[in-house]
């Protein structure tokens, strides 16, 4: 089952050089971008882990796309993410994030009911990877 | 997208106007500006033009479909100090810019300090930084050959340069490498390393300014800060940079530069203690010999 979340979730994924430019029009709106990535697809797992920091400084989005194949190397059978914060409201606020990288398997969510006080359905998703321990999910 | 990339194949080049290409390109007003702005110089703008000639041909033929392998396109400039290298690389950044060899056309200028770190795991960061921050523009690394320390096995700079001939192989459309420094230890570093040697295309050499040229760039200088030689200050000015150029760690254009700094400063502080009352600007313009001749060195010491 193909995950999406984020700002482009009902395109099919990304070329690299599609990728530079969504990248460089947030650059060039003054966001910083940055890279993040994971191994649990649970929707309700917003914080991935940081590759290296925010950029700020790089004006040309080939820095970008430069990291996320770093970061592919090492980390090529994760879910990568591309995120653009805005600070000028005074806090850091993201306007837009798209995931770049996607495990070759995606096996999905278990949906479970467990049937409560008053026959109430209470639902839950997990994903079928999760079974296995961080780090060892997506080989 | 799908549309446009349509659009684009429908619209087949079969001719171009290297002329008009010139012109609305800006590097007609590049090349000129220039001729103007540096005295001297022949050679490299000589060889300045030879390579936008090239670069913009190539960009007609990949219009017209007879190229697809991108140009390499980085240059060392090797030549003493104060000879310009730093600033005719600001100029090729923006070229570049023009000709479409680059997105942004921006220069970092960096030394090896800024590419190479104090321990180990510090300097693939510290370079990768850098690189990122020319990418879209052009990387000018001052004095190169200093990241090649072979009497130190463990030398930290050797990691830097890996990264670097990686990066300037595999990133060709995405940023522009010039190495610059002293012509002799440029070419015992590119001898030392062959790597860099096969990566870089053009090679500019910057030769000393004559006596004449450099006269006249203090002029051009004294001008574009608003001030003025009389006959004497030029006559003074001459007689400064035939003792200068003899003396050590003479550089060039950069020695008049600070030669002129320094005058400025004796011109305010004559003019500051010598006004009474109301002055004009010629007044405060005028650098007379005075201001020159209190030099060191028309006293037998040397000027940094
Ligand atoms: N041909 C020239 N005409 C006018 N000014 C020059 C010329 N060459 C160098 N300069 C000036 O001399 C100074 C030193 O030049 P720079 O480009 O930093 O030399 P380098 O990088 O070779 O040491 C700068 O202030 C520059 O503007
Ligand atoms: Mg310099």
């Amino acid at each position: 089952m193909r995950v999406t979340q984020g700002t482009f979730s009902f395109l099919p994924d990304f070329t690299d050089q599609q990728i530079h430019e969504q990248v460089q029009y947030c650059i060039d709106n003054g966001w910083a971008v940055s890279i993040e990535y994971t191994d649990d697809p649970h929707p309700r797992n917003t914080y991935w882990e940081m590759w290296g920091h925010p950029m700020f400084d790089n004006p040309d989005a080939a820095a970008v796309v430069y990291e996320l194949n770093e970061c592919r190397k090492v980390y090529g059978s994760y879910y990568i993410r591309i995120i653009a914060f805005d600070s000028s409201p005074g806090w850091e606020s993201i306007r837009l994030s798209f995931i770049v990288n996607r495990p070759a398997d995606e096996p999905g969510f278990k949906l479970s009911r467990t049937e409560v006080k008053g026959r109430n359905i209470q639902y839950s998703i997990t994903p079928y990877s999760s079974d296995k321990p961080q780090g060892s999910r997506y080989k | 997208m799908e549309n446009e990339g349509k659009e684009k194949e429908a619209k087949t080049v079969t001719e171009v106007n290297l002329k008009e290409d010139f012109q609305a390109s800006g590097v007609a007003d590049i090349l000129a500006e220039l001729d103007k702005s540096l005295i001297g110089l022949k050679p490299v703008k000589t060889r300045i033009k030879e390579t936008a000639s090239l670069l913009l041909v190539d960009k007609a033929r990949e219009k017209l479909g007879l190229v697809n392998e991108s140009p390499t396109l980085h240059m060392s400039f090797s030549g003493n100090p104060g000879t310009g290298k730093t600033t005719v690389a600001l100029k090729m950044a923006n070229l570049l810019f023009r000709l479409g060899y680059v997105r942004k056309g921006h220069l970092v200028t960096v030394t090896r300090d800024d590419l190479v770190g104090q321990y180990i795991g510090h300097t693939a960061p510290k370079t990768k930084e850098v690189l990122k921050k020319a990418m879209g523009g052009v990387l000018f690394i001052d004095e190169a050959y200093y990241l090649y320390r072979p009497e130190n096995e463990r030398d930290y700079g050797q990691e830097a340069i890996e990264i670097l001939l990686q990066v300037m192989e595999n990133n060709r459309d995405d940023l522009v490498v010039i190495l610059a420094g002293y012509k002799d230890k440029m070419d015992k570093f590119f001898e030392s390393n062959p790597g860099f040697r096969s990566r870089i295309a053009h090679h500019i050499e910057f030769p000393d300014y004559s006596h004449n040229e450099l006269l006249e760039i203090a002029e051009v200088m004294v001008a574009s800060m608003n001030y003025e030689f009389n006959e004497e200050s030029k006559k003074a000015m001459a007689e400064y940079i035939k003792i200068r150029k003899k003396q050590p760690h003479f550089a060039n254009a950069r020695s008049i530069r600070n030669a002129i700094d320094r005058a400025r400063l004796r011109q305010a502080n004559r003019v500051f203690n010598n006004s009474e009352g109301p002055v004009g600007a010629s007044f405060l313009s005028q650098i007379e010999d005075v201001d020159i001749r209190q030099s060191r060195v028309f006293s037998g010491g040397i000027d940094k």
